[in-house]
């Protein structure tokens, strides 16, 4: 009996120690080379399926391997699960060596202090910091802070438009400036179909798009220390703007305001929606069934109609960043690995797959990307994007502000007024759930 | 230990040839040293579901419970040993309702509350009804009860993703019907977003769980002597009699762990509004649990976050607590 007793206490306090001592908080250490033939590989979900994603880079992977020795075991993470997946990676210590993220996450995840900071030295270790295109970098981490992870995949936002809409309405060009997208967009609103279209109920998009056109009013939603604004009189303007093409402008049907899985896209290739504001949008519309000649993408609008700096912004600096785990055990692999993603010839063959835009400067250069729809992004990239807040609460933005255009999208589709005032309150109500 | 239970091993074979010898009359049980069987061996049984209900559900819970006193951030998720300790500060932040964080906790868990009430209390009404109605022999009752219990059978997020297509405004099953084919709305009604969200998520739900409800009252309605009813019958009770009178009363036991079950399961459902309206509910069906999910994961505030959940633990151990004395209650007086 004291047997029996003495082994249970004894199971039970080993179990009790290895659970607690288990859970007791992620390697803080650097990374080693422990494993130097190995590497795990977090790649996002960047094409059309998960599936052709793996097909795209699985001889990549191995050439790679061919030229170091070093084999890469690929997963490719779909974007609803990457965040908690890293998140999950981080808490425990355990995760892939090097792992994709998106470029908004960046100075959040930079905060949890798992990343590898991209040092001068590092960078050199994968050919310098001056092979990327300065925003990228900055959409990277902090600023003032070694970046948290390098360039991968650049996008800007541009407005697509439908040819043969535009031609039965009699209009010529796409427009220029808000004023004229609305006066076009009002020609185009009628016999079931609309002017623009929108994803209401997509936290990310809201942001994205009320971020540019706060820019354009003047308006940061941080301050310079970091503390959110998001109640000034520009960003309060701004996200007013964009309800009105809904509430009042009636250029946008009620029903966008429930979207969230790109039904706008389906719309747009369908013919109902004449206009859409969207990053890289050319593969998914090609899927839908429409012909290249079938769209044109013209810059986003701004109010002077000449994109540039300042309240010329007109798209976010989108992409995908490639960072490396701190606590690797192949720390020399992950570099090479970095390398060689982000050499010339990986740059040029990846992003023309994906029809992205490369952040390194010479593959940009390349042919395949001066096509009338990529020169759109690659120019707004290189000339008038900027990117969102690199605050570490800014996945807390996101949800924030987000919800806010969402609830504000739900009032202008039920018909329920939308003023400065509702949606300051809105804001106000956001700003104050900000926690830290 | 291993010795003693290779003796006993043997022992209990040999005891086995014995009887079996013996013209197969059963003397005893296999015998195990009394020591054994009188202290040590339930728990020894016990040990394994011990064991593993400690690290499925009491570690975790313990620290869930160490996370709440703690300012937990992103700065903290790689070593969350080392985020500072906040004292109450998380519950002051939680329960703070003139602040945005306490009234918005407040006003998911008052949403939760009107949601449990119809979604359960309609849950029990149709699977009740359901099972009572099944209860007679008649053709075609075997492929009822199988139809009936569809929707527990399906995997949530198929089902639940399918109900969020037919909830669509423009290209949704429900308006089609409602606005287009019977005329009964003058536009077509959003249910994903706005005032309307509540009712698209108390459908889901109760559908999703009246099944459930259905399989245990039919399990109850089995156990009722069908005596009382001949007799009730012959002293000429109707049938809504013989269901107030001897099918409830009869059921009651089954019907409170049922009702326990459902409320609980439905307090803290987090599948159904999370496949419904992704991660950020609409404001009148806020449920507590994306509520605390949100607070927590998607705005990694997890020491507020910790904090919500304790709160939402302890007022669920009061309520199933007094839900469980009352009823014991009422179940001593009825044998009394």
């Amino acid at each position: 009996m004291r047997n029996i007793r003495a082994a249970a206490a004894v199971t039970l306090a080993i179990s009790i120690a290895a659970g607690v001592t288990g859970c007791g908080g992620g390697s803080t250490s650097g990374g080693s080379n422990d494993s130097p033939k190995t590497l795990t590989y977090w790649a996002s979900n960047q094409g059309p399926s998960i599936e052709a994603d793996k097909k795209i880079l699985a001889p990549e992977l191995k050439k790679f391997e061919e030229q170091t020795g070093i084999k890469v075991k690929l997963e490719v993470v779909p974007w609803a699960d990457l965040l908690n997946r890293i998140l999950a990676a981080t808490t425990s210590g355990q995760g892939p060596d090097v792992l994709n993220i998106g470029n908004t996450w960046s100075a959040s995840l930079q905060a949890t202090g798992a990343l590898l900071p991209w040092s001068k030295e590092n960078f050199d270790a994968i050919g310098g910091r001056d092979r990327f295109v300065d925003s990228a970098v900055a959409s990277a981490g902090a600023e003032g802070q070694d970046p948290a992870a390098v360039p991968l995949y650049s996008l800007a936002y541009a407005l697509y438009y439908n040819k043969k809409s535009f031609a039965e309405a009699g209009i010529e060009k796409p427009p220029a400036t808000w004023d004229e997208l609305v006066a076009d967009g009002k020609k185009l609103s009628k016999d079931g179909k609309w002017g623009l279209g929108a994803e209401g109920a997509n936290l990310s998009n809201n942001i994205h798009q009320t971020f540019v056109l706060g820019q354009q009013h003047g308006a940061d939603f941080f301050d310079a220390d970091g503390k959110p604004t998001f109640t000034s009189d520009g960003a309060v303007a701004a996200v007013k703007q964009y309800i009105d093409f809904m509430a009042k402008d009636k250029i946008i049907a009620p029903g966008n305001a429930e979207y969230a899985q790109n039904q706008s896209l389906t719309d747009f290739a369908k013919g109902k929606t004449a206009m859409v504001l969207w990053q890289a949008a050319a593969s998914t519309f090609a899927s839908q069934g429409m012909k290249p000649e079938d769209w044109g993408a013209a810059p986003v609008p701004v109010a002077s109609g000449t994109p540039g700096e300042g309240k010329n912004v007109n798209s976010m600096v989108a992409g995908i960043n490639m960072a490396v785990f701190k606590n690797t055990k192949n720390i020399d692999g992950a570099k090479k690995f970095v390398k060689f993603m982000t050499s010339d010839a990986e740059q040029k063959l990846l992003n023309k797959t994906y029809g992205s835009i490369p952040p390194v400067k010479t593959a940009q250069a390349d042919e395949a990307f001066s096509a009338p729809d990529l020169a759109v992004l690659r120019d707004t990239l290189a000339k008038s994007a900027a990117p969102l807040p690199q605050v570490p609460n800014e996945s807390q933005f996101e949800t924030a502000v987000g919800t806010a255009v969402k609830e504000l999208w739900a009032d202008a589709a039920a018909g329920r007024p939308v003023t400065t005032e509702s949606v300051k309150a809105r804001l106000e109500k956001a700003q104050q759930t900000m926690q830290q | 230990m291993t010795a003693t239970v290779t003796t006993d091993s043997l022992t209990e074979k040999s005891d086995r040839v014995t009887s079996r010898g013996s013209g197969g009359a059963r003397r005893r049980l296999p015998r195990i040293p009394d020591r054994i069987r009188q202290g040590g061996l339930p728990y020894l049984l016990l040990l394994p579901a011990v064991l593993l209900e400690l690290l499925v559900h009491v570690i975790p819970m313990i620290i869930g419970i160490v996370m709440s006193f703690r300012q937990f951030t992103q700065f903290y998720i790689n070593n969350w040993g080392g985020a500072p300790w906040s004292g109450f500060d998380n519950y002051k932040i939680a329960v703070d309702f003139n602040a945005p964080i306490g009234e918005a906790l407040l006003h998911s868990f008052l949403v939760t509350c009107v949601f449990t009430f119809f979604a359960v209390g309609l849950a029990w009404l149709f699977g009740v009804a359901a099972a009572i109605m099944l209860q007679e022999n008649f053709r075609g009752r075997g492929f009822l009860r199988a139809i009936f219990l569809v929707p527990y059978a399906l995997p949530v997020y198929a089902a639940v993703i399918t109900w969020a297509f037919m909830f669509q405004r423009d290209n949704g099953l429900i308006n089609h019907v409602l606005h287009d084919q019977l005329g009964i709305t003058d536009q077509p009604s959003f249910w994903l977003i706005g005032d309307n969200s509540i009712y698209a998520l108390i459908i889901v739900s109760v559908w999703k769980g009246w099944p459930f409800a259905f399989l245990i009252v039919m399990a109850g309605l089995q156990n009722i002597p069908r005596e009382l009813y001949e007799a009730a019958s012959i002293d000429g009770a109707g049938i809504w009699q013989q269901i107030r009178k001897i099918t409830l009363p009869s059921l009651r036991p089954v019907n409170q762990v049922l009702v326990l079950v459902l409320f609980l399961w439905t307090f803290n459902d987090f599948n159904t509004p999370y496949v419904l309206f992704g991660k950020a509910a609409p404001e009148n069906a806020d449920l507590i649990s994306i509520h605390i999910y949100q607070s927590s994961f998607v705005t990694w505030n997890f020491g507020t976050g910790s904090a919500m959940s304790v709160l939402l633990l302890l007022f669920l151990l009061v309520v199933t607590a007094v839900y469980l004395l009352i009823t014991s209650r009422g179940r001593k007086g009825a044998d009394a």
